[in-house]
């Protein structure tokens, strides 16, 4: 494509512009934390004296160990569980067209704009009733919950587009129906699930509203729940929580960089089909 | 674990919202009292007001912003300005909105980057605490969504563009087209579907906006920043009016899909 010359060159300083801008807080936030802890400096500011020390102070005040195997914890409850609940579900409803499919789907449509502030207060009461708030659970259960409308359509999508002469065959060849889930269509569907568990794992890792409203105790909760807690400690004091902001985003950022074209490939894909 | 996780509470969201409950005491019925009281009560028909100005800032916007800047980087940077400016501009969408909330409500502090700026460029009459300032918190908090949403409209519109055959903008440039023609003919209609998309995550995410609003300002200062999702919060869990809260929850349920079936079906109706 031939593109003229000026053209060519507004256009990248003014993407170059907005890349900065884009950056620019995060910039802004790493300076702050090298300033002495209980100060306020300007806002792009280095320091004369910076402080590499407030990286450790918020590592400690935050918990990070604990906050990090808590996260873990909850993603490692949530996201295979998820996976292989929705996967079956959407293998019955896609492929073998169980009666009561489309009922089921309508449900689940239902699911998929539901804001989760909708039904935060009564999930609140319930889990007290039950006895699990405060805890771990009460975030890892409603979350396979939440999940299931997005990753039961996900693979769904797949499914539906598997051709049936290749169950048929197999079935001919006597497979049973869990011989064609097993030995044939999980292989298969074997890249969306990757996306559909890496989407599933960066929105736990972010989630906040559940964290903050079913856990108290923030050495129990999500990444991003621990750090609206680390906030409200800490509000005043910009330096260290500016530092400690930075410690919970690194693991994000670590990952996204690493896996960069996957995650954004599975968040938009994830965004089309859902 | 759906049924009893989802669809239980909705239902009992719907039940809740004819009572009117303190949490512990017991539940008096009082039928659709609640549901007036929202749409009668000003601080509360605000919040639903309040979100559709977001959907201003969340979702208008990032998508017009982010068709322009797409069409620019499938323009000049097709090679590894291009790769390096998709990532960059990806990084917002992926961190926990609540850091988004933290790291604006320092940029926008008295003593933050903004203000920092305003001042270096001669402008320093118009420094203020954005976020605390009864007409600017809520364009405020609107910025921070842009920042947060511009990345993911951008990429997703430009996978759309790069899906387009090349030989329509080569006959429209040997036909003179100039950029502006080329984005108003070819790319805006062509990417009809990825927009519907972006246009539904966004506005799904401007209407049931908490994280953001939670951390930066709470919903102040008074009640300008106050949105349906941190309104059922604080009518819930600090007020114990959970009668309340959950007839504005049930409305905002309803509203989202009110707003966003229309748009998935013109949607379907394109493709």
């Amino acid at each position: 494509m031939k593109v003229g010359r000026g053209e060519l060159l507004t256009g990248r300083v003014l993407l170059l512009l907005l890349m900065t801008i884009t950056i620019l807080p995060f910039i802004s936030i790493f300076t702050t934390a090298l300033h002495p802890s209980g100060t306020v400096p300007n806002g792009l500011e280095w320091p004369s004296n910076p402080q590499w020390g407030n990286f450790i102070e918020a590592f400690n005040v935050a918990n990070m160990t604990t906050l990090l195997a808590s996260s873990i914890f909850i993603v490692i409850a949530v996201v295979p569980v998820s996976l292989i609940i929705s996967t079956m579900a959407a293998f019955a409803i896609g492929l073998l067209r169980i009666p009561g499919s489309r009922m089921l789907l309508v449900l689940f449509v239902f699911g998929l704009t539901l804001p989760f502030g909708g039904i935060i207060v009564p999930l609140y009461y319930l889990e007290r009733a039950i006895g699990i708030y405060n805890t771990r659970f009460a975030i890892v259960l409603p979350l396979i919950g939440l999940y299931m409308p997005f990753a039961v359509f996900w693979m769904r999508a797949h499914f539906v587009n598997m051709p049936t002469e290749m169950s048929e065959a197999a079935r001919v060849d006597g497979a049973t129906t869990w011989d064609l889930f097993w030995g044939i269509h999980l292989p298969l569907a074997r890249a969306p699930i990757a996306s559909l568990g890496i989407l599933m794992s960066v929105w736990t890792w972010n989630q906040f509203l559940l964290a903050l409203v079913l856990v108290e105790d923030p050495s129990q909760r999500t990444m991003a729940g621990a750090l609206g807690a680390f906030q409200g400690h800490y509000a005043t004091n910009v330096p260290l929580l500016s530092a400690g902001t930075l410690l919970i985003l690194i693991p994000t950022l670590v990952i996204f960089l690493l896996f960069q074209r996957q995650i954004i490939a599975a968040l938009l894909q994830g965004s089309v089909k859902g | 674990m759906y049924a009893v996780f989802v669809l239980l509470p909705f239902l009992m969201s719907v039940h809740y919202s004819f009572f009117s409950w303190n949490g512990i005491g017991p539940m008096t019925w009082v039928g659709l009292k609640n549901y007036m009281t929202v749409l009668e009560v000003p601080d509360l028909l605000e919040t639903i007001i309040n979100a559709f100005r977001l959907v201003v800032f969340f979702s208008f916007i990032p998508v017009g912003l982010g068709l322009v800047v797409a069409s620019i980087i499938h323009r000049v940077a097709t090679g590894k300005l291009g790769a390096v400016s998709r990532t960059v501009l990806f990084l917002p969408y992926i961190i926990p909105l609540v850091a988004a909330g933290i790291i604006w409500g320092w940029l926008l502090a008295l003593p933050g980057l903004i203000n920092q700026i305003l001042n270096s460029v001669g402008l320093g009459v118009l420094t203020r605490a954005w976020l605390g300032d009864f007409d600017w918190a809520l364009p405020a908090v609107g910025i921070i969504g842009i920042w947060v949403l511009l990345g993911f409209c951008t990429v997703l519109l430009l996978t759309g563009i790069s899906k387009l055959d090349p030989a329509l903008y080569e006959s429209a440039r040997i036909d003179g087209a100039n950029w502006l023609t080329e984005f108003l003919s070819i790319t805006v209609p062509l990417l009809r579907y990825e927009l519907i998309v972006c246009f539904t995550v966004t506005v799904i995410n401007a209407l049931a906006t908490f994280d953001i609003v939670y951390v930066a300002t709470a919903g102040g200062p008074g009640n300008s920043t106050a949105v349906p999702g941190i309104e059922i919060y604080i009518l819930a869990f600090t007020e114990q009016r959970i009668g309340l809260a959950s007839a504005l929850a049930v409305m905002l349920m309803i509203l989202v899909l009110v707003i966003v079936l229309p748009i998935q079906r013109i949607g379907r109706e394109t493709n």
